[in-house]
């Protein structure tokens, strides 16, 4: 007769046992013992390249003999604008190698390099795997850009690099006072993104205060389109037009504090009110249905098929949501629409800050090349090249004369001409990403945006969450300045 | 002969065996080392911390939700998908009523094409599964949504995946439909080795189709449902499990921290945190969960061994 099953007593039972656990250590072991590898290769670190001399032409004294080595996140933006800018570096300095590449996985790509020592000298430090900034910059991974700020700039060597860039750059880039470690390059606007043709079609105007914004979402819905939308599983999109709003309404000091995680921040009756007009749009049934299961995508496509009048993003959406976007969409960005006349700051309070972080390594080989090639990319001429390839301002300040903008980018510059001083810039995350993005964007907003939350719940909860990310000492800890 | 026999075991023994603590043995001494460090994974240097990592990981409400649903994981899976692989299967070959001219023990009608429809998912690699699914499940326009429009039930519209109640039973249903063609097949194997004979004197003394199972199959099946078990709670606790929840319930581990998992959770403190070495005292954690858990079923399926 047949028989499955093996003749010793145990047989099956132990030898699977082990066979299994075996198993079970190629599950749950190789990633731990990949990185363990990685660690345990040591830190010999690489040697310097010697610098070269300072001239006029070369003001970081960049040794033109040396490799220099740029990686680059392969994004939104794409890598045609920094393949422009080395075909620069390697004409002013015919004799040096460049190795230039792009990739989305920073950290599995660069994590081994820094364990190693040997990073390379420039790298765009962004995306889904984008380096923790915080603990490089804890663990002195990263090199001080000041003397890059402190060059003549590319186009006017009557001018230095840091006056040639838009409010707020240098000073994101600093963590705990004066060193600059990140530069960010690309410059996005946050806000309330729309068609202003849809908005015509209604015939109404962008509301300024919660009341008028209350109207319009009825007269969308009375045309059977939903208010907002929003990335629902991603639900830290809210805070793009959320959080200016709360600077509007309460003035700075309360993101401020926010940021600093001082203790019953979240109370401010700002925080409070700017929750409760957003429930309100839940409440009254102005939130596209579905949306809490909708993700990034999915919820930009309904927005851009006419199902919902407002979404908020930054304006990287415009390249991102490209192909859905229709032809006479008439893409606008708007500041946030405040609470009423008493509001703190004037309408037009905007959110716009730097993206796109690139970095030169502490131990890199050649960080006076990685520093002259973002030098070039700031001039006048690469800063509007990118703009014009990806529909993004950059960090320089201008370069935007003489090329066509396209209906977001230009609403975006004209809502920064309104904002004018009044462009606020929280923190929370660049210096506290999971606080930022899972507990008080998932686990707050996004429950209290589905209807599971009362925004009495959710200030208590966030604030729960702040105080115990300013207790957590295993996180850097960063206050404004 | 006798006294080369040992030598000549550890001549073949030697490679595999050293291969086996270089890969799999010493990256686990070394994640333990490495637990006891604050290592970040973003630079050479680190110092020892002792316990700290531990401490703080018994604090952790994440790491218990974590562990909570990894848990789930490895009960409920199992449990539905080998019950449903069981019956499935046993429909298959045992299950068809009695056809004129046929043989005796057969399955249902069609049971060849359902075995291949069952086994179908089981070729789609499981990130693809979790993309598909992660349509099917948009509460705007996927198919679960407009199936239940289209019969007539407007006004049941869940969120899914969106809804932290539902997130985590809509992830593990997933991983259902697409491993439960695997055991199909694997048991419907252990079932056509089991004699014929068997099912016959059952049938002649006019046993009921459940009664043929819970008598005759499913004990001779034993040893198979077993290794299945711990096979399938292996996956649940880790590869499986992370590639649905990552894709599918993006944002860090569904709506409040509803589906997240221990690997996942490890994967996040590595690669996205910089806390590497918190990361591996988590992996620690798993690995003491899955050993327990194989250790438990083992345990509790011991039972005397049918000869036939």
């Amino acid at each position: 007769m047949g028989s499955t099953s093996n003749n010793s007593a145990e047989g099956v039972g132990r030898r699977d046992l082990i066979k299994r656990s075996a198993a079970l250590g190629l599950v749950a072991a190789p990633g731990m013992g990949l990185l363990s590898a990685c660690a345990s290769s040591g830190g010999g670190g690489q040697k310097k390249d010697k610098a070269g001399k300072k001239t006029a032409k070369n003001p970081l004294g960049v040794n033109d003999t040396a490799k220099m080595e740029f990686v680059l996140f392969d994004g939104g933006f794409g890598k045609e604008y920094a393949e422009d800018a080395v075909k620069i570096y390697e004409g002013n300095f015919p004799k040096a190698t460049v190795k230039f590449s792009a990739t989305q996985k920073i950290q599995s790509t660069l994590q081994p390099r820094f364990n190693q020592g040997n990073p390379p000298d420039l790298i765009d430090n962004s995306g889904a795997e984008q380096m923790d900034m915080g603990v490089l910059v804890g663990k002195n991974q990263l090199a001080d850009l000041t003397p890059l700020l402190d060059a003549p700039s590319y186009d006017d060597p009557g001018k230095k690099v840091r006056d040639t860039l838009r409010p707020g750059i240098v000073e994101m880039g600093q963590f705990d006072g004066a060193p600059v470690w990140i530069l960010y390059y690309a410059y996005t606007v946050y806000g309330v993104w729309y068609s202003q043709k849809a908005l015509d079609s209604l015939d109404a105007e962008y509301p300024k205060t919660w009341d008028e914004m209350l109207a319009v979402c009825e007269k969308a819905k009375k045309k059977g389109m939903a208010g907002w939308t929003y990335a629902g599983k991603y639900p830290y999109y809210l805070p793009f037009s959320l959080y200016p709003m709360i600077g509007k309404v309460g003035g700075r000091e309360v993101l401020d504090a926010i940021d600093n995680l001082e203790p019953n921040a979240w109370k401010h009756p700002a925080v409070k009110a700017c929750f409760e007009a957003y429930y309100e749009l839940y409440q009254k049934g102005y939130i596209l249905k579905g949306t809490p299961g909708l993700d990034h995508i999915q919820s930009q496509t309904a927005w851009a098929k006419g199902e919902a009048l407002f979404i908020p993003n930054g304006s990287w959406v415009e390249n991102e949501s490209a192909n859905v976007i229709p032809k006479d969409f008439d893409l606008a960005v708007s500041a946030p629409s405040g609470i009423d006349g008493s509001d703190k700051m004037p309408f037009g309070t905007i959110w716009a800050s730097g993206g796109e972080p690139f970095v030169v390594p502490a131990k890199a080989a050649n960080p006076e090349g990685g520093m002259e090639q973002l030098r070039i990319m700031l001039s006048e001429a690469s800063s509007k090249n990118f703009t014009a390839k990806v529909k993004s301002l950059t960090a320089y300040n201008g370069g935007t004369t003489g090329i066509t903008l396209t209906p977001g980018l230009k609403s975006g510059v004209a809502a920064l001409q309104l904002a004018g001083s009044n462009v606020v810039n929280p923190r929370l995350q660049d210096w506290y990403v999971q606080l930022q993005k899972e507990k008080i964007g998932v686990s707050g907003l996004g429950e209290m945006m589905a209807g599971r939350l009362t925004p009495a719940e959710a200030v208590k909860k966030i604030q729960g969450f702040a105080d115990e990310a300013a207790k957590d000492n295993t996180i850097k800890h960063y206050k404004h300045q | 002969m006798q006294h080369g026999k040992y030598r000549f075991i550890v001549g073949f023994l030697a490679l595999p065996l050293g291969l086996y603590a270089l890969f799999v043995v010493w990256p686990f001494i070394q994640s333990i080392y490495y637990s006891f460090t604050d290592w970040t994974g973003l630079s050479p240097e680190f110092k020892m911390v002792g316990f700290d990592n531990y401490t703080r990981m018994l604090h952790d409400d994440i790491f218990w939700k974590s562990l909570e649903h990894s848990l789930l994981f490895a009960l409920v899976l199992p449990l539905v998908t080998i019950s449903l692989a069981l019956f499935f299967a046993f429909m298959i070959n045992v299950g068809g009523r009695r056809r004129r001219g046929g043989p005796v023990i057969s399955g249902v009608r069609g049971s060849s094409f359902y075995k291949i429809v069952y086994f179908f998912p089981q070729v789609l690699s499981i990130a693809i599964v979790a993309l598909l699914f992660q349509f099917a499940y948009n509460p705007d326009s996927g198919a679960v949504n407009s199936i239940l429009r289209g019969i007539g039930l407007d006004s049941v519209q869940p969120l899914w995946l969106g809804d932290p109640n539902l997130a985590l039973w809509c992830v593990m249903a997933v991983l259902v439909w697409s491993t439960v063609g695997f055991f199909v097949v694997l048991f419907s194997a252990g079932m056509a080795s089991i004699p014929a004979e068997l099912y016959e004197a059952a049938l002649l003394d006019g046993a009921s189709r459940a009664t043929t199972f819970f008598r005759v199959t499913l004990p001779l099946l034993w040893d198979t449902v077993q290794s299945g078990w711990v096979y399938m709670g292996i996956l649940a606790l880790g590869a499986e499990s992370f590639a649905v929840v990552q894709i599918m319930t993006t944002g860090p581990g569904g709506p409040d921290y509803s589906t997240t998992v221990l690997v996942l959770y490890v994967y996040q403190k590595a690669f996205r945190d910089g806390q590497a070495a918190y990361a591996t005292t988590i992996g620690v954690a798993l690995l003491v969960v899955t050993l327990a858990f194989a250790a438990i079923v083992m345990r509790l399926g011991r039972r005397e061994r049918l000869e036939y």
